[in-house]
């Protein structure tokens, strides 16, 4: 058992691990999905694959930002740094995710002035500091993000900056829960739902799909632990018979989630009737663009945006990765055309990315493996 | 970048509403505290932090276990260097830096 020893209260880890096999029917195959991209590092990671048993499956959802936003949304965002008045800024995490034309740090290359920032609100500083250029921040992210994002707009109303806007590519993670509930081709039994995402928007809005799916969630935190109990109370409920939500990770979820952040969303975001996920397709209502009262600060008001669509490279096999229906390392690009050092897809680009995370740990665990 | 830093608030700013001087491991930065208005924490108050917010109030245990978290997810340095690029508006052109 890789890192078990290395972990606090390694003791506790092998109990929770025999109870995991005590509860698991060996006549039953599991197929539960970690919804947050940061389980899937952490789940990788500590090899926690290898603590479970073969019949438990880990099914990787798309709770990864960077991951689920279509290389159009990319090709848009760097179609307004063209303008020469522009200061584009984004997180490190989206300077190397491609579009169709080259990704963020390859525009800078090309002598765009394209920024890295780690909060929105330097972007906004950016502005103030530049009031003869326009800032405009790629806004990415789930519900843990977009407050931040609607915190640092009403900054900029209160404070009348005029050169900063927005371009809002948040999307709200409930809808992609359906998406892939709805989904043909795909059976989960259990989700283990998630952390960071959760503190905002609490634990009710999962509620349906305990009560109208039938299919127990329990919100985990991501110590290997946390994942570990997630698994034995998902368990539990499996086979008792129950679906429920229930709350792991109550050291930093409360049930309710966060007010001031829901009311900040709310005054400054509206859903959008669709948005286009990667391999999820065009999902309802399940992405935020800025209300118009704060239209001055919408990029895609005050800007002309392309608006293109362009489909992912034909060999690229994200979108089933992204569905849980193949696993990394059956993709046909993974590991050849696509590596962390020249990624193709964004899986392969963020940590959070299931292809990352599995080149990262395990490939390089089986590359090692096999004998020369 | 869901994996939140966990931060000791050490300071408020007096000159702007809820911004606050935050500590994590020993680099100081400010961090908006205005997505916890709701129950304001105050100078030795714990937090997790997500793109330049305070997004939870934690224990201090529960913040070292953070910390120790990030660093067996091999993640610590890269939360560092986002903890340190706050107020930096971009890392990339030191001569715009602003060290806050
Ligand atoms: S290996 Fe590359 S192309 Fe294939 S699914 Fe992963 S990111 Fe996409």
């Amino acid at each position: 058992m890789r890192f078990v020893d290395e972990f606090r209260d390694a003791a506790t880890i092998r109990r929770t691990c025999e109870e995991i096999r005590r509860l698991a029917d060996p006549a039953r195959h599991y197929r539960l999905m970690e919804v947050c991209g940061g389980h899937t590092h952490a789940i990788y990671r500590f090899g926690l694959r290898d603590l479970l048993p073969p019949n438990i499956e880990l099914i990787h959802g798309p709770g990864c930002p960077v991951c689920v936003l279509p290389m159009g949304r990319i090709d848009d965002g760097l179609a307004l740094a063209d303008r020469p008045d522009v200061i584009f800024t984004a997180f490190g995490d989206m300077m190397r995710v491609p579009g169709a034309h080259g990704t963020p740090l390859e525009h800078k290359a090309r002598g765009k002035d394209v920024r890295i920032v780690y909060s929105p609100t330097d972007a906004l500083a950016l502005a103030q500091r530049h009031p003869d250029r326009h800032v405009l921040f790629f806004a990415i992210g789930f519900e843990t993000t977009a407050p931040s994002t609607a915190l640092v707009l009403q900054r900029a109303r209160a404070e009348g900056v005029g050169n900063f806007s927005v371009f809002s590519n948040h999307v709200t993670i409930i809808p992609a829960i359906r998406a892939i509930l709805d989904s043909p081709d795909m059976r989960i039994d259990a989700f283990i739902g998630p952390g960071h995402v959760s503190t905002v928007i609490g634990c009710r809005p999962y509620e349906w799909i305990a009560r109208d799916e039938g299919k127990p969630v329990v919100i985990s935190g991501f110590e290997p632990l946390d994942m570990l109990q997630s698994v034995v109370m998902l368990l539990h409920q499996l086979r008792e018979g129950r679906a429920e939500v229930e709350n792991q990770y109550k050291r930093v979820v409360p049930w309710d989630g966060n007010r001031a952040a829901l009311t900040a969303l709310a005054e400054v975001f509206e859903l959008r009737p669709f948005f286009e996920w990667r391999g999820l397709g065009f999902i309802s209502q399940s992405a935020l663009a800025v209300r118009a009262t704060y239209g001055a600060w919408d990029a895609e008001r005050r800007f002309e945006v392309p608006g293109v669509r362009v489909t992912d490279p034909r060999a690229a096999q994200c979108g089933e990765v992204l569905k849980g229906v193949l696993k990394p390392h059956q993709c046909r690009l993974f590991g050849k055309e696509c590596t962390p050092e020249r990624p193709v897809g964004a899986l392969m680009v963020s940590s959070e990315g299931s292809c990352a995370a599995y080149h990262s740990y395990e490939y390089r665990k089986t590359v090692a493996a096999t004998p020369a | 970048m869901c994996l939140a830093i966990p931060g000791l608030i050490v300071d408020l700013d007096v000159r702007l509403p809820r911004i606050a001087v935050v500590e994590v491991s020993g680099v100081r930065r400010r961090v908006d505290l205005g997505l916890l208005a709701d129950d304001m924490p105050g100078p030795g108050d714990w937090v997790l932090i997500h793109v330049g917010f305070a997004m939870s109030r934690i224990s201090a245990a529960e913040a070292d276990e953070q910390m120790r978290l990030l660093r067996m997810l091999g993640e610590d340095e890269s939360a560092m260097d986002e903890v340190r690029g706050y107020g930096s508006a971009q890392a990339d052109d030191p001569g715009e830096a602003q060290p806050r």
